[in-house]
């Protein structure tokens, strides 16, 4: 069953290319935080970047939608192609970008307002609904899109900050949806979740692939294996392999890697 | 081998002792602080309570038009010739009348008797005949001030052992008070007008009020907070959220905390030197004040500022950036409502601060006698700029008075003020109760 579903999987991912990253640098301060990174992304894929603590996998993520700006004393060289277009180019808005590239933290971390509104903040800000049923609309779909508007559908004026973990996460997600970004980028989406929301969590990215490119940096291996066509890994700064999730698991070409894999490192 | 839990080693026995001997020194101290409170609230309480009662003589008054109105005409013009002087035998015959009336008797002489009455009584009456010139031959009832001795009489503040040594009274008018009062003629009452008429001379402590002193410190409050408030919230925005951290940020930084420990009375310095000398604008007016009292307490609400916005965890700027806001949609959206109630509160410990503020406004003159309740806005003098004074300043203007009256006085003020600063405090906790959210 298991193999099946990675068959399907494999088939689908001839995509277009979403993200091509070349030799990207990045500095914090004096320290090299990321070197050389070369990696072209799907469109309509889930990528995961794993590698142990420190490696750079959550930067570089920030690379993506420029999140690292907000970061005096970090620097980044190298081109990162959005649909052919260099995000970091000068003439690039970074608030732009970031609608079309969503993201999903580590910790959830909805406003302290109603669930509503925390869905709706985004499609507001970007003019997304001409009016109160194109918002009612696209909050709706969103929630859906994110598995959580049955639960929430008759509270939806309630804080955000009540639910449980794994319900707040998914809030982050149907956020992230509503300003119908082309790429959602997350970062260690579950390490706060129990396994079971883990696993609702996990079964949602399977279905926002069908919509997004999503890259999803994550600790467990397990879960790499679990929701990804493809795998990045990363150690020290530097890409060491990236390819098809099942030939990285099963025959990785870097001995690092194998190390990583079998528990030997990290 | 192991020692035995139930005997306590030597180290525990020394660990517990020190833990003991903390905590003693601990309740010591709160002991201390309480004792220090409860001697400050009684001593103040307890001179200052009585000021808001008040000794009121009531006397039918005849109003004789002979003295009154020499033109027979009810002209006001010829009838505000007669000075307050003139009014002051009325009043004494009026009381005369009463005592005779009361089957009193007395050998005082007519200037003791009228010792007894306040020297504001005569100015009351004679504004309320100028304001109604009908009165005049009629004969009208009156509730008038007693003298700040025989109120200090019936308060305990005057005995007939001190009465016999003091020029201005006599044991003969207090027993003649005593007999006014059992006779329900004198009654000691509330006294609202104490926080609504103006400061008084030296020679009547009893007709002096807090009216104009609330209004300065009113006026003072409503600058600061129009200034202070705007002022310190856009720059710690700017510092916290905008600004680049380097080496100018850092310099800005210390300066605004050396700015909180400076002595307040340099800010009155300053305020002399800037907004009195070179700016002209009007000695004692509350505007100079407000202005040296935001420059006060800006260091403080900026840094309660800063510390409320630092205190809004950055997952929040990260949600608000991560959906496409902008850095100023991410403040004004997320940020700055979530650090509200910490920038109320701050602001509202800094107008406290303000509010009780002494030493700058004596440099800048509002320590000065005014009668005259100031305008908000006269087209000589501008926005706040007539000649006021403040409850703290009134304050220390009446301890340095003669007149043992005034210490009551002080009091009252004192507790008014202290009154107003529990009442803007207990504001500031509430409103970071019902605002303060969890995430």
């Amino acid at each position: 069953m298991e193999d099946m579903i990675q068959m399907d999987r494999t088939m689908s991912t001839q995509q277009d290319i979403k993200i091509e990253a070349k030799n990207v640098q990045v500095y914090y301060g004096d320290n090299h935080a990321i070197k050389d990174v070369d990696v072209q992304i799907a469109d309509k894929t889930v990528t995961a970047f794993i590698g142990p603590s420190g490696c750079g996998k959550s930067t570089f993520l920030r690379c993506i939608n420029r999140m690292n700006d907000t970061i005096d004393v970090c620097r980044v060289t190298g081109d990162i192609l959005l649909d052919g277009e260099d995000i970091y180019d000068p003439k690039v808005d970074p608030v732009q970008l970031r609608a079309k590239v969503g993201m999903v933290f580590q910790k959830p971390n909805p406003f302290p307002k109603s669930i509503y509104d925390n869905v709706a903040y985004g499609p507001k800000i970007h003019g997304l609904a001409r009016d109160k049923t194109d918002l009612d609309e696209i909050v709706e779909k969103s929630l859906r899109k994110a598995a959580l508007w049955n639960e929430v559908k008759d509270r939806l004026n309630a804080p955000g900050t009540g639910m449980s973990g794994g319900q707040q996460q998914r809030l982050c997600i149907a956020r992230a949806i509503a300003t119908a970004p082309e790429v959602l980028l997350m970062d260690e989406p579950c390490s706060a979740l129990d396994p079971i929301a883990t696993a609702q969590v996990e079964e949602l990215i399977d279905e926002l692939r069908q919509s997004f490119s999503v890259v999803i940096v994550t600790h467990s291996m397990q879960q790499a294996a679990r929701v990804s066509q493809k795998t990045a890994f990363f150690h020290l700064g530097n890409l060491v392999e990236f390819d098809d999730t099942d030939k990285i698991f099963t025959n990785p070409q870097d001995p690092r890697t194998e190390s990583y894999i079998s528990g030997r490192i990290g | 081998m192991t020692t035995s839990l139930l005997t306590t080693d030597a180290r525990t026995k020394k660990r517990n002792a020190a833990e003991a001997r903390f905590k003693a020194y601990g309740l010591g101290a709160i002991i201390v602080a309480m004792l220090a409170l409860v001697i400050l609230l009684t001593s103040v309480l307890g001179n200052g309570l009585s000021s808001f009662q008040q000794t009121f003589i009531s006397l039918n008054v005849e109003l004789p038009e002979d003295k009154l109105d020499k033109s027979g005409v009810r002209d006001i013009s010829v009838m505000s010739k007669v000075t307050t002087i003139g009014y002051a035998p009325i009043l004494r015959n009026a009381l005369l009348a009463t005592l005779e009336e009361q089957g009193i008797e007395t050998d005082l002489s007519n200037k003791e008797i009228s010792n007894m009455i306040s020297k504001e009584a005569a100015a009351t009456v004679r504004n309320r005949v100028l304001g109604s010139p009908d009165l005049v031959g009629q004969t009208v009832q009156f509730d008038v001030l007693a003298s700040g001795r025989i109120d200090g009489f019936f308060k305990g503040r005057v005995t007939m052992e001190s009465a016999a040594l003091d020029g201005n009274t006599s044991p003969e008018a207090l027993e003649i008070a005593q007999a006014l009062a059992d006779a329900g003629i004198m009654q000691t009452k509330f006294n609202w007008n104490f926080f609504v008429w103006p400061d008084a001379s030296d020679q009547r402590p009893e007709a002096a009020g807090i009216g104009v002193a609330i209004l300065g410190s009113l006026y003072m409050m409503l600058i600061v907070l129009c200034l202070a408030l705007p002022i310190g919230v856009a720059s710690s925005i700017y510092l916290e959220e905008f600004a680049p951290k380097n080496r100018w940020t850092d310099v800005i930084e210390v300066n605004i905390s050396n700015l909180a420990a400076v002595p307040s009375i340099v800010f009155g310095i300053l305020g002399l030197a800037i907004f009195i000398n070179f700016m002209e604008f009007n000695q004692s007016s509350p505007l100079v004040g407000g202005l040296v009292l935001t420059l006060m307490t800006l260091p403080t609400i900026i840094i309660s500022t800063r510390a409320a916005l630092k205190s809004v965890p950055p997952s929040i700027r990260d949600a608000a950036l991560g959906v496409g806001a902008s850095k100023m949609q991410s403040v004004f959206h997320h940020v700055l409502p979530l650090a509200a109630p910490g920038i109320l509160t701050g602001t509202i410990i800094g107008l406290a601060q303000a509010l009780g503020e002494t030493a700058p406004l004596l440099l800048i003159g509002m320590v000065a006698f005014v009668r005259e309740y100031p305008a908000a806005f006269t087209p000589e003098s501008g926005l706040f700029g007539e000649a006021s004074t403040a409850l703290p300043v009134q304050v220390y203007n009446w301890t340095q008075r003669a007149d043992p009256g005034f210490v009551e006085r002080a009091s009252g003020a004192i507790i008014t003020l202290l009154v107003f600063l529990l009442i803007m405090n207990a504001v500031a906790i509430y409103l970071r109760r019902r605002f303060e959210r969890r995430w």
